[in-house]
């Protein structure tokens, strides 16, 4: 069959076998004639897909597809609108100095477009001012195992692991919708006996497969995650010979926690003590058990503390390290993984290092053959960047590449207001997003199907990205802008266009960091479906890649894993008589992250077409709101409508809103995580009511 | 500015870590009369009966107090304040200058005037809880006198130790503060069935050597003697130093004493008329003094704590709220009674708001209560969901099965798969649920539906056996 001999032709990373365009869990697919089908041979997804997954293709054929560059909004040529592009950068930097020029990314951008975004800003644009949109999704999670591991990589082990346990406790996730096919692994989990525990305010489609729900407060999962720690230790699960042989801080801990007994828990959370005690016994005599957190617990003012408190739940029943057990959180996007390692957040540079470190800094400017001083410091995180933007301290351009913050930031329409006081945005997509639309310039880019590279899936396994269609006539990859604008910026010889010359680099910047890909090669990618890093280039030898990191020693200094002590408080805002009710945001299965892709493909807006509002029917009872009702739901911040969806199996203090269209970000509040600077997303106070008769949409 | 702390118990504690969270130069110096680190009372309970132990209740770690720069004077008692030179005075004789005083010297045990009493053993510290347990290993039979929340808590955790108990208990009805008669008579038959036998309506008359005996003479035998006759506030030096007392430590919405540079917080401190004996109001009540006396909210004010009480005893679940014993003349009642079952709900709703309730036996619907009576939001109008959060919402079962759900419901989530396509799909061949996946994608993202396809087609197969 052709597909096989796709796939045979791999070095050049051209051919039919490559991944899904959407989330981490990057399920395998061929992509022949516009036609999709799924691999069997990638274990994430195993042959199976989603509707987004199914029908990806059909944004290769978009009438929506953007094929020339626009300025100001009218078509122009590429040398034109590069040009004006690196004339206004120059004028605006002779003038306002280096950090006036700000870049920021996205999760979804492939490894070699991640990393050679960051040297960009650092090399050619010699800018602080990076960051990114991952920063609003893993930031907390990767805060959190960096302090309690020395290493963050999403699943320290196979997602195979997880069909192998007895026991897996999931908080704040709805892989049901958000990663269908990983829920291929739960159910094989459960057909052996395994028990699967959902934390998370809706009775979501995951909750639903679950053995137990714990549906807490929107906003108290550290207070259960305390809880739950309080219980295991009480009822003996402790693990008490791993915690002394690879773990400090557990005493700290311990007294800690002594403070959060179940029955005080059970006031802050809503979650009955008997469900705590339940989940604890599941979790303790299961012989393999898996903690896994995602958004719902992390993106928060203290998501940091609040994966902590899990992951030093996780280390107290002795799983961490352990085969077949484990912490992990499950990460969002597509490259969510691999673009949190190679330079895009402010404060990193490539392979996981720090940018105030000074070994670091000499390794990297040596890779790229410029002085170390010549290295710009950390700069601002995501939001505290789009905050700045247009404002006499801040930035006075933006190049944005793979983001859609008007409809994806907290707080949105502050964020769109800050773009429109820019002097300049440039914005790099293959649609017109919402963003894209403000823009002064827009370039044209590739999009999965057409273009190369790796991609690091949420098991931190490499996966090759293979070019399966030709892009329209008149496009550009990113890789291949940024070499236009370096050239005209009077440095294009350190930024080749071609992902593997680009990826060949990566790997010499990585090695010896936290993420070292420096024995990774394409063929092996190829050869292996996957390797995992950490993977040094051992010359002769091959290192065989790293599927589970802590099983002899965590990353550690002294190879221990740390417990640290970590307390509740409250949402940064809570429910008062003005706004008296939890709003939380989330997924639906129909969609990806701001829904630039996957709202211009038919069947999916077919399946799920406009912003709704979920709520409980008693609170729908109370305000006199029908299924399928125009409402307002409003915050501090500002309003917005949806259909009304009456839902018995939310919360009734709880609204919950799709982030997928604009809409529930013009209400989130910006309250920042102090370690992670991860904004509240997933709690803020709101009001709601039903939009008179004949009203129409602001 | 100089702090000083009297009491290190749970609202002494609680504070001085509130103002060092706050504020990092505050010199603050705290006395503790126990020698030991502060400990969360609350778990006592749990030390007796096993399910905690006694290096689990430490509240904070040792090196804490030299790592936030606090100065500890542990097992050193104050006997005097001071306040026209603004110092305490401390058993060892040394003085303490204080800007700022915050009293937290806590409740005692009362011990009745029963002849033999100091035969008996109170219930309140740490060194009791080691003397109970170290009593009940060869103790044969146990008495808790006293049948309020901490003596039915012992009684539970005595027996479940394996020691025969009886709990005698002086009122009418076991937690009768808390309970309604008919609550009080459920539960005391709950824990009749995990070997505690209650007493209610009883006077001891005396404790004797290996008996207790009642006032009407019988002779009770007990190995072991417990006493939970409740507490009350310590407030001697309080009083000594002249600050107005009453059954309390008398205190404003600042928690300030008539000295506006004394505070009290904590089962000591009398606020509104009202003497709290459980640990949430005393940690509302360091956050407050915490916010006023940094600076940190000088708006903070506290309003009264509205109180759950919740038992802590393996295999009762007991819940209970605000306004219990109401009647329906005073306002709504919901209830639902199962005496049998030992399960009893009750609802107290003033204007549409649950301002008490009971939950005895299974207790799902606790979460939800407690947040409804502590947040004061608004009820359904319907009561039921209320009393009984598992009951699914009707015709739930319909559409979970394949035959009579309607041809609109989504069977596949993923790939958005109706009844109907999978029908049309069946109609115009498809006979297993491969031949369906492969026209429809249904199963092929998280393959849960794989059951509710399957059971489509069997059923469809069998209609057409049926019909031809």
């Amino acid at each position: 069959m052709s597909q096989a001999a796709a796939g045979a032709a791999v070095g050049a990373a051209v051919g039919s076998a490559t991944h899904c365009p959407y989330c981490a869990l990057q399920c395998g697919m061929y992509v022949t004639k516009g036609e999709i089908t799924p691999r069997e041979d990638i274990p994430a997804n195993a042959g199976g897909l989603c509707q987004k997954g199914w029908t990806a293709a059909e944004l290769l054929t978009s009438p929506e597809r953007l094929t020339t560059p626009l300025l100001h909004g009218s078509p122009v040529s590429w040398d034109e609108a590069l040009d004006y592009v690196a004339a206004r950068i120059e004028a605006i930097r002779t003038e306002h100095g280096s950090d006036a020029v700000a870049v920021f990314g996205g999760g979804g951008l492939t490894n070699e477009k991640a990393y050679q975004l960051g040297k960009f800003a650092r090399v050619a644009l010699r800018t602080s001012q990076i960051d990114y949109n991952g920063r609003f999704c893993m930031s907390s999670a990767a805060a959190a195992v960096n302090r309690a591991f020395g290493m963050d990589r999403g699943l320290p082990f196979p997602v195979t692991d997880i069909a192998r346990a007895d026991a897996v406790l999931l908080a704040g996730g709805n892989v049901a919708e958000t990663m269908p096919p990983f829920v291929r692994h739960l159910t094989a989990m459960r057909s052996g006996g395994g028990r699967l525990v959902v934390i998370d305010p809706r009775g979501t489609q995951t909750a639903k497969l679950a053995d137990l729900h714990l549906q807490v407060t929107p906003g108290a999962d550290l207070a259960l995650a305390l809880g739950l720690l309080h219980i295991a230790i009480a009822d003996g699960y402790a693990d008490l010979d791993y915690l002394a042989a690879r773990t400090t801080g557990f005493e700290q801990v311990r007294t800690s926690v002594s403070a959060w007994w179940p029955e005080r828990v059970e006031r802050v959370t809503g979650v009955p003590v008997a469900r705590m005690r339940e989940a604890v016994r599941i979790l303790g005599e299961a012989k393999r058990a898996i903690v896994l957190t995602g958004r719902g617990a992390e993106q928060h003012a203290k998501g940091t503390d609040t994966v902590t408190a899990f992951v030093n739940l996780a280390l107290t029943l002795g799983l961490p390290g352990r085969e077949g057990s484990g912490y992990g959180c499950v990460t969002g996007q597509g490259n969510g993984q691999g673009g949190r390692e190679h330079g895009q957040k402010a404060d990193q540079l490539p392979g996981y290092r720090k940018i105030d470190d000074p070994a670091a800094r000499a390794h990297v400017a040596a890779v790229w053959g410029i002085d170390p001083a010549g290295l710009p410091g950390p700069g601002r995180s995501a939001y505290e960047l789009l905050d700045a933007l247009g404002t006499p301290e801040g930035p006075r351009a933006l190049l944005l590449f793979g983001s859609n913050p008007v409809v994806s930031a907290p707080r949105a329409g502050h964020v769109a207001r800050r773009l429109d006081a820019l002097d300049l945005l440039v914005v790099a997509d293959f649609v017109l997003s919402e963003t894209a639309a403000m823009a002064d310039v827009v370039l044209p880019t590739t999009q999965w199907a057409e273009e190369s590279g790796t991609m690091t899936n949420l098991e931190g396994r490499v996966l090759l990205r293979r070019q399966a269609a030709a892009p329209p006539p008149g496009v550009l990859g990113d890789l291949e802008i940024l070499r236009g604008l370096a050239e005209r910026l009077g440095c294009g010889e350190k930024f080749p266009a071609d992902p593997r010359t680009v990826f060949d680099e990566l790997r010499r910047a990585s090695a010896g960091g936290v993420a070292d890909y420096s024995g990774i090669t394409y063929e092996r990618i190829a050869a292996e479906t996957g390797v995992f890093w950490p993977c040094p280039d051992t010359g002769e030898d091959p290192h065989p890649g790293t599927p589970r990191p802590f099983l002899d020693r965590f990353a550690t200094p002294d190879g221990r894993a740390r417990l640290v002590p970590v307390d509740h408080r409250p949402p940064a805002e809570d429910v008062d008589e003005e706004f008296p009710l939890y709003l939380t945001s989330g997924r639906v299965l129909a969609h990806y992250q701001s829904g630039a892709q996957t709202r211009r493909i038919r069947p999916l807006t077919q399946a799920s077409p406009e912003v709704f509002v979920e709520l409980h029917p008693d609170l729908a009872e109370r305000l006199g709101v029908a299924p399928g009702d125009r409402v307002r739901v409003r915050s501090r911040r500002g309003a917005a409508e949806g259909v009304a969806r009456v839902n018995a199996s939310i919360r009734p203090d709880t609204l919950f809103m799709p982030f997928h269209w604009e809409g529930v970000n013009l209400l989130t509040n910006p309250a920042l995580d102090p370690m992670s600077r991860m904004p509240e997303f997933k709690v803020c106070a709101a009001a709601i009511e039903r939009c008179a008769e004949g009203e129409r949409v602001a | 500015m100089r702090l000083v702390v009297v009491g290190n118990g749970m609202a002494g504690a609680r504070l001085v870590s509130e103002v060092r969270a706050r504020d990092k130069d505050v010199k603050i110096t705290v006395f503790g009369a126990e020698a030991w680190q502060p400990y969360n009372r609350v778990l006592l309970s749990n030390v007796v009966a096993g399910t905690s132990s006694p290096d689990q209740v430490r509240l904070l770690d040792p090196r804490w107090y030299a790592e936030h720069d606090v100065t500890a004077r542990l097992g050193v008692a104050v006997t005097a304040i001071d306040r026209d030179c603004r110092t305490v005075v401390a058993a060892d004789g040394t003085r303490e200058p204080y800007d700022v005083l915050v009293i937290a010297t806590g409740s005692e045990a009362v011990v009745p005037p029963i002849p033999g009493v100091e035969r008996a053993t109170a219930f309140r510290t740490l060194d009791d809880c080691d003397r109970i347990r170290g009593a009940a290993a060869s103790a044969r039979s146990a008495v808790v006198i006293g049948g309020g929340l901490l003596g039915i808590e012992a009684a539970r955790g005595l027996a479940g130790r394996g020691v025969p108990v009886t709990l005698l208990h002086l009122a009418g009805h076991l937690m009768e503060r808390q309970l309604d008669a008919e609550a009080g008579l459920i539960l005391r038959e709950t824990l009749g069935a995990l070997g505690v036998a209650v007493r209610t309506g009883v006077t001891v008359s005396a404790i004797r050597e290996r008996h207790v005996e009642l006032a009407d003479g019988e002779l009770i035998e007990a190995g072991l003697v417990v006493l939970a006759c409740g507490v009350r506030p310590v407030v001697g030096l309080a009083r000594d130093a002249g600050l107005e007392v009453e059954r309390g430590i008398v205190v404003d919405d600042e928690l300030r004493t008539d000295d506006p540079s004394i505070f009290a917080i904590g089962e000591c401190a009398q606020h509104a008329g009202r003497v709290y004996g459980l640990v949430a109001p005393g940690w509302e009540q360091a956050s407050v003094v915490a916010d006023l006396v940094t600076g940190a909210d000088k708006n903070a004010r506290y309003r009264g704590s509205r109180l759950v009480t919740r038992l802590k005893a393996k295999s009762v679940e007991l819940a209970a709220m605000g306004e219990t014993q109401l009647g329906e003349d005073e306002a709504e009642i919901v209830r639902f009674s199962h005496r049998h079952r030992g399960t009893y709900r009750k609802l107290v709703i003033r204007d549409g708001r649950l301002i008490g309730a009971i939950l005895l036996g299974e207790t799902s619907a606790v979460g939800t209560l407690t947040q409804l009576f502590d947040r004061g939001g608004p009820l359904p109008g319907d009561r039921t969901g209320l009393l009984f959060p598992d009951l699914g919402p009707v015709g739930a079962a319909v559409a979970g099965n394949p035959t009579r759900m309607p041809d609109s419901a989504r069977v596949c989530q993923c790939n958005n798969v109706t009844k109907g396509q999978i029908r049309a799909c069946w109609e115009s061949g498809a006979r297993d649920v491969e031949a369906v996946a492969a026209a429809t994608r249904a199963t092929t993202g998280c393959g849960s539906c794989r059951d509710a396809v399957e059971g489509i087609v069997g059923w469809l197969c069998e209609q057409e056996g049926v019909s031809a």
